[in-house]
């Protein structure tokens, strides 16, 4: 048995590893995502549509050689908290809040939090609903956090339909969503700073099918859907899309999306929601694994 | 790739066509919600000094003052231009920019006032946060720090090979509206709605 570390302790390490967890998603994209922007710049054939690409592959490079953010919009700070004995929410919430004070302080988070009434800069970004927390209880004594950071720019291009739309010819089937998800594509243009990722929710009400939308761009971009006709429907888009023309920046290419994650949860017979986010090239997350003896690990 | 060195002449606007990359080096002056309001309002003679001929970049940037009391640009991507749209023209006019730099393209008022002052609009890579700070060699001054505070103030920026598309030229063409109406098509072919 391993001797038990005291928790205050833990804590302070708990911190400083919550820190690194933030200036690594902060400074350095995931390897799935460098991976499928070198893969698209090797596709295309407009000279400009490939410097684009080279240049978004080169400037996160030197974000991580640097320690400097990727993009200075350090976007809304998105934590999905696993935990087991003996923590409790309480506590690490005040590390999250107290990590992101630290980074901010640091450098790798721009002041990038308004309050939404006076629309003062809460300049350490912790306010009311910032970062935002989600809690998972889990069985062992870990603690697990992931963190996305979700950039304004792309968030204001996501959509939501409810059908069916008769402007898009949707109807209520797997082919009413894909048109959704098309028009979403084409609606957003490079204004999301693409190319993107979306992540859609088929289902649910208005609230909860954003968040299951989001919650898919936790899927690493190489992830394939359990379900095979929506894991079809995933593929179909991502070819369709890509015809479109929109490409890096929208200035034209061949490369307008990098990802399509579908989920989907059940929904009421009444309504039928397509919820669509968009997450730019600067597609930012990141995990830490906190063992209980406070040895960790993070990954992308 | 074309070089533009600031300040620039008509001339060398109207020889800019959509699509058209550039590589700028001189000296810019940045620009927000802010500071296109106030300058909408108000005579500025000190921001004239480097609007006339010059460029205003539409950009929140990540400054660090140094011990010195000298500013560093850590981020200096380009942020969402069409929040600029009902001052833009004016300020075009009023102030006679030859450029605009910013993210997103921006509306038929500002394409107008291209056509007719001389002007472009520069599409920056938005995102590109730490490459475009490196093409920031010095930040020479700041216009309104007190008053607008960091992200909204008008920065003075000395930049060299500065990357950028021409999205909207002096001519009337928008790439924008281009690629709009292009995959447009191919959308409602798609959809088999053409
Ligand atoms: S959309 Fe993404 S890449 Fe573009 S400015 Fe916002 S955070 Fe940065």
């Amino acid at each position: 048995m391993v001797a038990a570390v005291a928790l205050p302790k833990l804590e302070e390490k708990l911190k400083e590893d919550l820190v690194e967890l933030i200036r690594t998603s902060s400074t350095r994209l995931p390897p799935d995502v460098v991976k499928a922007l070198q893969a698209a710049e090797k596709s295309e054939d407009v000279p400009q549509a490939r410097s684009t690409l080279l240049k978004m592959v080169k400037n996160q490079e030197e974000a991580y050689a640097g320690r400097t953010p990727t993009c200075q919009d350090t976007g809304t700070l998105i934590f999905e908290v696993e935990y087991g004995d003996p923590w409790r929410e309480k506590a690490l919430t005040a590390l999250v809040r107290d990590a992101v004070r630290e980074a901010t302080r640091r450098g790798y988070l721009r002041p990038n939090t308004v309050d939404s009434v006076t629309g003062k800069n809460i300049t350490d970004n912790v306010h009311d609903g910032s970062p935002y927390l989600h809690f998972h209880q889990r069985d062992d004594d870990g603690v697990r956090v992931r963190l996305m950071q979700k950039g304004g720019g792309c968030e204001n291009v996501g959509a939501q339909y409810s059908l069916p739309d008769e402007r898009i010819g949707a109807g209520r089937d797997l082919e009413g969503v894909r048109r959704c998800i098309l028009d979403a594509v084409w609606q957003a243009q490079g204004k999301g700073c693409a190319p993107g990722a979306v992540g859609v929710c088929v289902g649910g009400d208005r609230g909860s099918g954003y968040a299951e939308s989001k919650r898919q761009l936790w899927r690493t971009l190489e992830d394939k859907n359990a379900n095979p006709e929506v894991a079809a429907l995933e593929e179909r888009i991502m070819k369709e899309a890509n015809t479109l023309g929109i490409g890096p920046m929208g200035w034209g290419g061949k490369t307008t999306l990098i990802g399509c994650k579908i989920g989907t949860v059940a929904r009421l017979p009444a309504s039928f929601f397509v919820s669509v986010s968009y997450m730019c090239w600067a597609y930012r997350r990141a995990r830490l694994d906190f063992a209980p003896d406070g040895s960790s690990h993070i990954s992308q | 790739m074309q070089k533009l060195t600031l300040p620039l002449d008509e001339q060398a606007v109207r020889a800019l066509h959509r699509g058209d990359d550039v590589l700028i080096s001189g000296r810019m002056i940045t620009g927000r919600d802010a500071a296109h309001k106030h300058l909408c309002t108000h005579e500025d003679p000190e921001a004239r000094r480097y609007l006339e001929g010059g460029i205003i970049y539409h950009c929140g940037p990540v400054v660090k003052k140094d011990a010195d009391g000298s500013w560093t640009m850590t981020a200096a991507g380009p942020t969402t231009s069409t929040r600029e749209e009902p001052y833009q023209h004016k300020v075009i006019a009023d102030y006679k920019v030859r450029g605009v730099i910013g993210k997103g393209g921006m509306g038929p008022k500002t394409l107008k006032a291209c056509k007719e002052h001389g002007c472009a609009y520069l599409h920056a890579i938005g995102g590109l946060a730490a490459t475009l700070a490196r093409h920031v060699k010095k930040v020479e001054g700041v216009l309104h720090y007190e008053e607008f505070g960091p992200p909204e103030a008008m920065w003075i920026l000395q930049v060299e090979d500065f990357p950028a598309v021409v999205t909207m030229d002096s001519h009337g063409e928008s790439l924008h509206e281009v690629v709009e109406r292009e995959s447009g098509a191919r959308l409602r072919a798609l959809l088999g709605m053409a």
